[in-house]
Parts: C-alpha cells; sequence; structure tokens
C-alpha cells in the first residue's frame, strides 16, 4: 500500500516559519486591538456605570442596568422579536437562495456571469435609498397594491408592518446567503449526484443526503452572515415597521440618542447581552452543522 | 448454445443538438460476458454506457436490461450500477457507509447491510478499512472502494467507465487481472469503457471498437486483433503496414491484389471481392520477416534496411522498398547469436517476406 510521504520541515526551520506566520498576523491584530478591544472594553465599563437624572453618566459602578434588563418586558420582547425576525429571514433566506445559487451553478457560462452581476447590482445603490424604495412599493398607493386592485384582491394595508420589516430584511440580506453558497455549490462535484442516482435515491434522498451535507458549509457561512446583522438591524424595522416594530437595534438606538434621558449604560448593557446570547447562538449552531465532519 | 442476453441495444443513437454522439447502434450483451467498448475520445463510448446507466435516455432506439426495455426509465430505479472514472465516492461518509448507501436506498435491513458491507470490503481485500474517509486512501483502494459501493448491490450489469484510467502503470496491471479475477467470481455481466486497447485486450470476452458513434467491429481479442473489419480498426489495435492496390484475381483461397507499382501480392480477404476493387493490404509488422537471401514464399520483396530500433526483446526495423514504400517489421530476438538474420544495420539490403494468411485485404 503506498503511503503518501509526509512533507515535514526540520524543526529549525519550522520555528522560523512560526515566527513570519505571526508576522502575518500583526496588522490585523493592531487593527482589532485598537478598534474592537479597545472600544469593547468601553463598552463594558460603561454598562457598569450609574446614568443620572439628566442621562449625564455617573462614575459609581453597580449592576442596575443589567437588573433592569432582565425586569422589563420591553426588553425581553426586543430580545425575543430580535432574534425571531433573524431566523425567518435567515430561513427564507436560505429557501429563495439555495435554488437560485443551484440554478447559477448549474446554468450555461455565460448566464452564470450575468445572474451574478444582477446579484451585485443593487450593492451599488445606498442601501437607505433601496428601503425607500421598498416603502414606496409597498404604499397604500404603491404599485403592488395597484397590482392587487388590479386582479380583484384589494388594497391591502401592506406598510408599516412586521411583513413589511421581513420583506425588507430578506431583500437586503439574500445575497449574503447566495454568494456563499455560490461558491459552495460550485465546488460541488455533481458526478456525486449520478453516483446516487446509479445507487438507487430518489432526487429528494439525493438532495438530502449528498448534496445538502457537501453544501452545509456553504450554508452555514450564509446563515450566520445573514443572521447577525439582521437581529442587529435597525434602519428597516424603523421605516418599514413604522417605528412600531422594535427591534434591538431600534431600542439602543433610541437609548443612546433619542430618549430623553439618554441611558449609555443601559445601552451598554443591552448590548452586551446581547452580543453574548449571540455568540453562543452562532457556536452552537456553527456545532450542530459541523459534526459530521468532526 | 448462446447464453441469454443481459443488455440489448437496438439501433441507439444519442443525439445532442446537431451532434450525433452514438450513431444507431445494436449490440447484444451476453449474461455474464465482459464487454469493452474500446475507442479514442469522443467515439461515443462513454456515452453509451451512460445510457445503459440511465444518465442520458436515448434520442432514437431500444436498450432492455434482461429482457425489459428501460430506455425511458431513470437510473435510479435501474438495475445496473456504474464504476465512475472520477470514482464519485461520497467524500463526506466513510468506506462502510459508502458501500452501505444503495443497500439503504434499497430498504435491506441493517444486520444484512453490516454483513453485505464486510462482505463487499473482503471481496476487494479492504477489510479494516471501513471507518476511514475515502480522502485517506490511496487511489487504488478508492478504486476498490467503488467496485465494492457497486457490487455490494448485486446488479445484473456492472459498467465501468475507464475505471483504472486514473492509476499508475504498475498498478493498473494489478487491477486490470484483479478485476477480471472478481467479474469471474461474481458472474456479473461487466460493460469496460476504455480507450487503451491491451486493456481491452487482456480482460475483454468480446471488444466492441468504436469511432465516429458507430461499432466498427463487434468480436473476441483475437478476432479484433488478427482479423480486423477495417482499416480503421487494424490501425487503432496494434500496428499494421498498409498498401494500397486494386484486386487482380480470386483463386478461391486466396485475392491477388496489384500494387500500384505492379507489384502481385496475394492475401486473404473476408468478404469476396470482385476484380478491380480498390483495397488496403494490412500486414502487423511482427509477421514481416527480413532475411539476407530471397525465400520461396510466395511473398518476398527486395528491401533495404532505413532504421533498427533494438529493444532488447525485439528490434524494431523500418525497411523501404523499391517503389519507396514503408515498411514496419519487429523481429524477435529469439535466434541463436550467431545467426547473420539477427543482426543488421542500416543501409543493408535484403528481403522481406510473409505468409499470405497474415496479409489481410480489405476494402478501402
Amino acid at each position: 500500500m503506498a503511503m503518501v510521504p509526509s512533507i515535514e520541515a526540520p524543526p529549525d526551520q519550522t520555528q522560523r516559519r512560526n515566527r513570519s506566520l505571526l508576522g502575518l498576523l500583526a496588522p490585523g491584530v493592531l487593527w482589532l486591538l485598537v478598534f474592537f478591544v479597545l472600544p469593547l472594553l468601553i463598552v463594558i465599563v460603561y454598562s457598569f456605570a450609574t446614568n443620572g437624572p439628566t442621562g449625564k453618566v455617573i462614575w459609581s459602578f453597580n449592576l442596575d442596568s443589567y437588573r433592569l434588563l432582565l425586569t422589563k418586558d420591553l426588553y425581553y420582547n426586543a430580545y425575543i422579536r430580535s432574534f425571531v425576525m433573524g431566523v425567518e429571514t435567515t430561513l427564507i433566506c436560505a429557501l429563495i437562495g439555495y435554488p437560485l445559487a443551484l440554478h447559477m451553478v448549474m446554468a450555461p457560462p455565460a448566464r452564470r456571469t450575468v445572474l451574478l452581476f444582477l446579484i451585485l447590482i443593487p450593492f451599488w445603490t445606498n442601501f437607505l435609498v433601496r428601503t425607500y424604495a421598498w416603502m414606496l412599493l409597498l404604499s397604500n398607493n404603491g404599485i403592488i397594491n395597484s397590482v392587487l386592485v388590479a386582479v380583484g384582491i384589494g388594497k391591502q394595508m401592506l406598510f408599516p408592518s412586521e411583513g413589511a420589516v421581513l420583506v425588507g430584511l430578506v431583500y437586503g440580506s439574500l445575497p449574503f446567503m447566495v454568494l456563499p453558497l455560490y461558491a459552495s455549490l460550485s465546488r460541488f462535484d455533481f458526478t456525486l449526484m449520478e453516483a446516487g442516482s446509479d445507487l438507487g435515491a430518489s432526487i429528494v434522498q439525493r438532495f438530502l443526503r449528498i448534496m445538502l451535507p457537501l453544501t452545509a458549509p456553504g450554508l452555514v457561512a450564509g446563515s450566520v452572515l445573514v443572521f447577525i446583522p439582521t437581529v442587529g438591524q435597525f434602519v428597516v424595522s424603523d421605516l418599514l415597521g413604522g417605528a412600531k416594530v422594535d427591534m434591538l437595534g431600534n431600542l439602543l438606538q433610541r437609548l443612546f440618542t433619542r430618549s430623553n434621558p439618554p441611558n449609555w449604560p443601559l445601552g451598554s448593557a443591552l448590548a452586551l447581552v446581547f452580543m453574548a446570547l449571540l455568540t453562543i447562538v452562532v457556536v452552537l449552531y456553527f456545532r450542530s452543522t459541523t459534526e459530521e465532519d468532526r | 448454445m448462446t447464453k441469454a442476453s443481459a443488455v440489448v441495444l437496438d439501433r441507439v443513437t444519442k443525439r445532442f443538438g446537431n451532434v450525433t454522439a452514438v450513431d444507431s447502434i445494436s449490440v447484444d450483451i451476453r449474461d455474464g460476458e465482459f464487454f469493452s467498448m474500446l475507442g479514442a475520445s469522443g467515439c461515443g463510448k462513454t456515452t453509451t454506457l451512460r445510457m445503459i446507466a440511465g444518465f442520458e435516455y436515448t434520442t432514437e432506439g431500444v436498450i432492455s436490461l434482461g429482457g425489459v426495455h428501460v430506455e425511458r426509465i431513470p437510473a435510479h430505479l435501474r438495475n445496473v450500477n456504474t464504476v465512475f472514472q472520477s470514482y464519485a465516492l461520497f467524500p463526506h461518509m466513510t468506506v462502510n457507509e459508502n458501500i452501505a448507501f444503495g443497500l439503504q436506498m434499497q430498504k435491506v435491513n441493517k444486520s444484512d447491510i453490516t454483513k453485505r458491507v464486510a462482505e463487499a470490503l473482503a471481496m476487494v481485500q479492504l477489510t479494516g478499512y471501513g471507518e476511514r474517509r475515502p480522502k485517506q486512501l490511496s487511489g487504488g483502494q478508492q478504486q476498490r472502494v467503488a467496485l465494492a459501493r457497486a457490487l455490494v448491490n448485486r446488479p445484473k450489469v456492472l459498467l465501468l467507465d475507464e475505471p483504472l484510467g486514473a492509476l499508475d502503470l504498475k498498478l493498473r496491471k494489478e487491477m486490470q487481472i484483479e478485476l477480471k479475477r472478481l467479474q469471474q467470481e461474481v458472474g456479473i455481466t461487466f460493460i469496460y469503457v476504455t480507450h487503451d486497447q491491451e486493456e481491452a485486450l487482456t480482460m475483454s470476452d468480446r471488444i466492441a471498437v468504436m469511432h465516429a458513434g458507430k461499432m466498427l467491429q463487434i468480436g473476441s481479442p483475437t478476432e479484433i486483433y488478427e482479423r480486423p473489419a477495417n482499416r480503421y480498426v487494424a490501425d487503432f489495435i496494434g500496428e499494421a503496414n498498409f498498401l494500397d492496390g486494386h484486386v487482380s484475381a480470386n483463386d478461391g483461397i486466396y485475392t491477388i491484389v496489384t500494387l500500384a507499382s505492379g507489384v502481385t501480392l496475394s492475401g486473404i480477404a473476408q468478404h469476396p471481392m470482385h476484380a478491380g476493387a480498390a483495397v488496403t493490404i494490412a500486414i502487423r509488422p511482427e509477421k514481416l520477416r527480413l532475411s539476407v537471401q530471397p525465400t520461396d514464399q510466395l511473398l518476398c520483396l527486395p528491401a533495404t534496411v532505413e532504421r533498427v530500433l533494438y529493444i532488447g526483446s525485439d528490434t524494431r526495423l523500418t525497411v523501404s522498398l523499391d517503389n519507396g514504400a514503408h515498411l514496419d517489421v519487429w523481429e524477435q530476438n529469439n535466434r541463436s547469436t550467431l545467426d547473420r538474420d539477427a543482426y543488421w544495420q542500416k543501409g543493408e539490403r535484403g528481403y522481406v517476406w510473409w505468409t499470405p494468411d497474415n496479409a489481410l485485404i480489405m476494402a478501402e
């Protein structure tokens, strides 16, 4: 039985290589220290501070903000809503994005390029502007309602609503689902599907047992890329939800800028708990989806 | 007595747009036969195999497996299995899971699956490798897993698409013998696609030589090599010298051909040919002899040695006839080292001769 010889550098060379590999990390580490770790520390410090009556932060440290988070329904509901909206958006993006990515991969090269281009085009227009466009589309006298009237369904109250927020979220996130899926699927060896059918697997069995597990990395990456920004959204929920659909981002924005008085310690605590929960959710998700490969 | 048919193709045609990949092929592949489709790339051999597997549907014609028409039945409902050129093992499954896949699809019960998977692994001599991933195996081992994964389903027919193409020469030779042994052991009909003539000759009961979507000749390895049906087959399988001429007479056994130079030769035609027909005489280089003195053979032409290639077991000579035609002559180095005929130098004169039984006359 032929063994593939392993390529191992002698020890001193390995050490030198490790050192130069660390060098590659330096710019990234420096950037993250200054622009991520430091601000995060500031937020942590703020979250334990006390909010004065006029919104001025008093440097006396306690757990009041965290206590408030646990006791008020407002915050609890915002967490739940953000999470549910995030899951819904991710699911819908996956259900639309997977067939789309599959179609692109199987399309002839010329059409594939056009489709990729079409998916990237929206990025050239500001997201805020595109969200305003959705307001117009969904408004009482918008195009969609005109069509609904014309086909006899009648005018619907489409906007502002939670549904409108979901439409806006899916719209904005879809490319982040499609692109990793496209990358995963274009590496997928379609001969494996033929092998599956050769061994008696129906199209559904082939998809579930062969294609889905092998493209799971793309689906996981896409889901994380969609889920995390979605739960922190505030523009879409603000504009398309008519300020009635409070997601975490909206609360945060209000606590820091609008509310009278502002409450930076509470905002910081809200953000930190959110971050911790998100980390737990994403780690659990990664664990559950990559288990098979370990 | 002829055996029952395993696969019958009846005027099977496949067109992709304007391109005809397979052009009205009819063949009857017998039960338990090792049948090879041999040809250069683009000859339609793989498309034919894919139509039998069910990955492609026929444009025209009928395919029957064990007497049942299957040309419109999807691959997963056909009782055939394929060994793919790239093996197409499922990378996210272990060797055991790969082999068990087909049985799971057939809803075989768990204890039977475990037993049959173990048997299949033993059959391809990979016992103990069941928990590995395909990536952890060498090419030859992956090849054997692919074989086990197909054979464990006990298909009526096993289709093999250039399965040894990715292996190095030594391993390929071992696998050729191994495959032939397996085929005889399990008694399953093998349909084997290859562009490697030696592979086809070594393993097959019958070979179909394919070109431009057609089967030019179907026959045993000996028939294909010794009695090629036409110039393409003679040229594709092994090496051959070709001399063009016209039929001048038939004497019952031999056909007499006159070359453009006026030289008259005799040979064997597989079909009766009328005088005046344009023909080609094909002679294998190992059937030609070169000697210092003219022989009393019927066919003996003066020639000059142009090139000498000594390769150990053989000496490969190129000689030119007086009319300018070149012939390749392979002399086996089996004579006494004192024999003058065993050593040729460039520029020497000699006589090329052969027996007319080895000169094959075929229509142009």
